[in-house]
């Protein structure tokens, strides 16, 4: 089955409910059909086998994926805040490709070759012309869906796949059919090209619930928007929430309306969560872990898993606020060795899946094997009752004298500390060793001494963890997308002289 | 019937349609409301109404699975008339709700 069949069936079953934007002037599930309908008819008469998105999260945003999807073309959302000459090298391999792009970027990506340009107005107008508006519907082939860059901190990035099956299989087996209340709203503030959003666009629709889009993130704005639409709930990176939270404090605005925060798309440090809780008391949390090439998510961390581990005095259940959760029921989840062999419940490997909604696949390189389980190059365990902990990227994990070290771990300890505002733990090449711990930290207020992190650190963990490289910066480097670049900490530090690693800056 | 994964049938008796997720193992009749399933895009003989054995009536967004063929289908509206394959009732699967993680 096709996703546009899921905004289909939301405009036969709550035609007048308000799908994007406002209660008052928004566009409605029977409007947003009808548009994607018409956009779909425009864009079939490009001479274009890929429909591209360079601009801002709008409305313009679940048009384009569900008109893209109504007529068969595979719909590519590229990173805008690329540098030019980055952006303009992914739209090239796009071709033979038709890009809406926000009319003030048009200019960044003119004259590449094979790539039809339109502005964002000019395809709304289409979808508002009752020419396209009444073509009859298309008799398309389904296949790709969506074509996602990966982040690339490794290199060129690649083109994630996921084909209408998969995104389909993900939206039908973890939503169900309009099940939202009428005053639900979600708030999608995490980029037009990331995996979340685009399966924001897909579940939403499915549940029947209205979306409010916001342009680019900033924790104000966010705050803003969130208090004028009565949004109830919000799906969130780790680097947003420690800064909204920041921003409601200062404001003493506490968001009456707000229901739900999910978070996922990378490591949320324990401590966030916890002073998450404490200061928004009303609100549901749910971790999500998931990959692009997994549609999504793939295990979650339920609102009552959440309040169980917070309220429980029992180690093994406590520590469950620093995993993912558990598995979806229609996702298998293993943890594997070296070898292939699967792991018991406490031992570390690499996380694999299985499932309908798996994809595991790039463009030309099918990743996932032959009986559906994917290798998902995470790192974690599983504790005896299935919560799954993810330790990082399997390349982060540092492997100092044939022992695997989770940066993760370390980093967690360091965080407790008062004077420090955030840290990245991870490997630098060791002679002797093959790696040892490496540790950047960002103070808060006076810098803390390295015997003092290094006691609590020794207070917490096993020797082996200990970091032995100790530096102190201004800021971490993260990606838009709030991943921290940990390669790149690792080839500056790997280069900088080892005498001068302790004092850099 | 072909029912190819993708497909998409409609009643002959009342409004419910359906997708069809997963083929069955062998060839078998998807009916509703007593009567095989047609095409979407066929025309709708006028006139018919579900047999009273299969009067229970669809949901749009139910899901069938069922185990003897390995045929799923996903209802996509609903309708007065109920599912059968080869004239035994099939139930939807219970909705397992998950909290939204996006």
């Amino acid at each position: 089955m096709h996703t546009a069949l899921l905004l289909e069936m939301a405009a036969g079953a709550f035609p007048e409910r308000t799908a994007v934007g406002s209660p008052r002037g928004g566009v409605t599930f029977e409007e947003l059909a009808a548009r994607a309908r018409a956009g779909g008819a425009w864009l079939d008469e490009q001479d274009a086998v890929t429909v591209v998105f360079i601009g801002l999260n709008s409305a313009t945003l679940p048009t384009l994926l569900f008109a893209s999807a109504e007529i068969g073309k595979p719909f590519a959302p590229l990173n805008y805040r690329l540098p030019d000459e980055d952006l303009r090298r992914l739209l090239a391999r796009t071709a033979p490709s038709i890009a809406i792009v926000d009319d003030d970027m048009i200019g960044r990506v003119e004259d590449v070759p094979g790539v039809l340009l339109a502005e964002r107005s000019n395809f709304e107008r289409a979808c508002a012309d009752p020419k396209y508006r009444s073509a009859p519907p298309p008799d398309a082939d389904h296949d790709i869906a969506v074509l996602l860059f990966t982040s690339g901190t490794t290199g060129e990035p690649k083109v994630a796949v996921l084909r209408h099956r998969h995104l389909a299989a993900y939206v039908t087996s973890t939503v169900e059919f309009m099940h939202a209340e009428e005053d639900e709203a979600a708030l999608v503030c995490v980029p037009p090209y990331h995996i979340a959003g685009v399966a924001a666009g897909l579940t939403a629709t499915y549940a029947g619930r209205r979306s409010v889009y916001l342009p680019t993130f900033t924790p104000e704005a966010w705050v803003e928007l969130a208090a004028a639409e009565q949004v109830t709930q919000a799906m969130l990176v780790p680097t947003m929430l420690g800064r909204i939270l920041s921003v409601l404090e200062a404001r003493g605005e506490w968001l009456p309306h707000l229901r739900s925060i999910s978070y996922g798309g990378g490591r949320m440090p324990q401590q966030v969560v916890e002073r998450a809780m404490a200061l928004l008391p009303q609100v549901d949390f749910v971790n999500g872990y998931g990959l692009t090439e997994t549609s999504s998510t793939v295990a979650v961390l339920t609102p009552d898993d959440h309040r169980a581990a917070m309220a429980s005095s029992e180690p093994a259940v406590r520590r469950r606020l620093g995993s993912v959760g558990r598995p979806l029921p229609a996702v298998e989840l293993e943890i594997r060795g070296p070898n292939g062999e699967v792991l018991p419940s406490g031992q570390s490997g690499e996380v694999y899946v299985r499932g309908e909604q798996i994809s595991g696949e790039y463009l030309h390189k099918k990743v996932i094997q032959d009986d559906g389980w994917f290798a998902t190059n995470d790192a974690g365990w599983m504790d005896e009752a299935g919560y799954l902990f993810v330790e990082g990227r399997l390349d982060d994990v540092i492997v100092r004298g044939g022992e695997n070290i989770s940066p993760g771990e370390i980093e967690d300890v360091l965080r407790q500390h008062p004077q420090v505002a955030d840290v990245a733990v991870f490997g630098v090449p060791d002679n002797e060793w093959g790696e040892r711990v490496a540790c950047v930290v960002v103070a808060k207020g006076a810098r803390p001494s390295t015997d003092d992190l290094a006691g609590l650190v020794k207070s917490k963990l096993r020797s082996t963890r200990m970091p032995e490289v100790w530096a102190f910066r201004d800021a971490l480097p993260y990606n838009d997308t709030g991943k921290l670049l940990r390669r790149q900490l690792r080839a500056e530090m790997s280069a900088a002289e080892p005498a001068t690693v302790g004092a850099a800056r | 019937m072909q029912l190819t994964p993708g497909s998409r049938w409609k009643s002959a008796v009342c409004s419910t349609e359906v997708v069809v997720v997963k083929g069955p193992k062998a060839e078998v009749a998807l009916e509703c409301g007593g009567q095989a399933m047609i095409a979407h895009a066929a025309a709708k003989p006028e006139g018919q109404k579900p047999a009273e054995a299969f009067s229970a009536g669809t949901q749009p967004g139910k899901r069938f699975a069922d185990e003897d063929t390995g045929l799923e289908v996903l209802c996509t509206k609903g309708g007065q008339g109920s599912l059968a394959i080869d004239g035994r009732a099939i139930t939807p699967k219970e909705a397992k709700k998950l909290p939204a993680s996006d």
